[in-house]
């Protein structure tokens, strides 16, 4: 037969092994990828709330003070609670600032020093003023703004999960 | 450029020769029946990719096992695909196996100068067991709870040391934590390693006798 063009009996069970493999292959090894990657694919659904911090009148005017607070999240199978921090910082008897103590170089979280009037960040030795703006270190950002209110005296924040 | 980057890759590796080895071996004229050993290796492969796709989600702890294995099924994409293809897997495995243990009997392949790579066959056989009862625990529902239950206390059945054989099985005198994490250790390490170490001892027997010639009759 050499020389026709009909394909030989070996070359068409390689071909028809190798086309069922792919097939086969790309069937389950699709799946797989997509399996792997869900978290990610998720599309953020992202959550808000305005979350109560306490009484304004509880906070001293022109001294950051760290408030707390807790918010609960299902991760796949658990739900979780994520405890997380705000400095309140009273400029004056009606004005107020919350900052987010979320470090906005890697995440970690800054402290207030109040001898030298600045947010520091442990990790990588991050310097923020009073009102959050970069004094030194790598911080590509200001320290973030939470949004907020006072409803009958209580001071809340707009918290939007991430 | 591909011819030759298989050339230097050959010359150093000698790809040619162990394809001849392992692939292109010659054989006597055989039948469906002497793929089981094949379809058995595939059905390993296939089960230790999907269960180590398993092991991203799956968590090994009664307050988690059962939840997340309802997340994988329910809540990951292609979740029910993985899982399904590694339980339907198990038991067709175990189902080949035992057939390929039938034809290699049958067939008197374990016969001179044969018989180590059927007691190898055996411990494959009994691992291969072993992954489906350790496996079985894993879901921790009730019927993997009761049917560890059963399974180990036949165990402590065995005279004298049968109740330190339970024990040691469960971990305890009772199923709990300890029993589905060492089930799970077990499932994933202990038996996965021991199965490779002889799968590589059987298939090294194989490619130095070659396949058995089926006996004629007279023979």
């Amino acid at each position: 037969m050499a020389g026709s063009k009909h394909i030989s009996r070996r070359d068409f069970i390689t071909m028809v092994t190798a086309g069922v493999g792919a097939v086969i292959t790309a069937a389950v090894g699709l799946p797989a990828i997509a399996y792997l990657i869900e978290p990610a694919l998720q599309s953020g659904s992202s959550k808000d709330a305005w979350v109560p911090l306490g009484k304004l009148d509880s906070f001293e005017v022109g001294k950051p003070a760290l408030a707390t607070f807790t918010r609960s999240k299902v991760n796949g199978w658990e739900k979780s609670v994520n405890s997380y921090g705000a400095f309140v910082l009273r400029k004056s008897e009606t004005e107020v600032v919350v900052l987010s103590n979320v470090c906005t170089h890697l995440s970690c979280r800054v402290n207030w020093e109040s001898d030298k009037k600045q947010y520091v960040c442990p990790c990588h030795d991050a310097h923020f003023n009073i009102d959050g703006k970069v004094v030194s270190g790598p911080p590509p950002r200001p320290l973030d703004v939470y949004q907020t209110k006072v409803d009958n005296g209580i001071l809340s924040i707009h918290f939007v999960e991430g | 450029m591909l011819k030759n980057l298989f050339a230097w890759l050959d010359e150093r590796l000698g790809l040619n020769d162990l394809y001849k080895a392992i692939l292109d071996r010659p054989e006597p004229k055989g039948n469906w029946w002497n793929t089981l050993g094949s379809a058995s290796l595939f059905l390993f492969v296939m089960q230790a990719v999907t269960g180590i796709f398993l092991t991203v989600y799956y968590t090994p702890s009664p307050d988690h096992a059962y939840d997340s294995i309802q997340y994988i099924m329910n809540g990951v994409a292609f979740g029910w695909l993985i899982r399904g293809i590694h339980h339907w897997g198990a038991s067709l495995m175990v189902l080949v196996v035992f057939i390929h243990m039938i034809r290699v009997f049958v067939t008197a392949s374990y016969k001179y100068p044969r018989e180590l790579t059927w007691m190898i066959g055996v411990g494959l056989l009994i691992c291969t067991l072993g992954m489906g009862f350790t496996g079985y625990l894993l879901p921790w529902n009730q019927k993997a709870y009761w049917a560890t239950t059963v399974g180990t206390s036949i165990a402590g059945t065995v005279p004298w040391v049968g109740p330190i054989i339970e024990k040691a099985l469960r971990g305890g005198a009772d199923l709990s934590a300890l029993t589905l994490s060492r089930f799970f250790s077990a499932h994933i390490w202990i038996f996965p390693a021991i199965l490779i170490a002889l799968i590589g001892a059987h298939l090294f027997l194989i490619i130095k006798h070659g396949e058995s010639q089926f006996p004629e009759k007279g023979d």
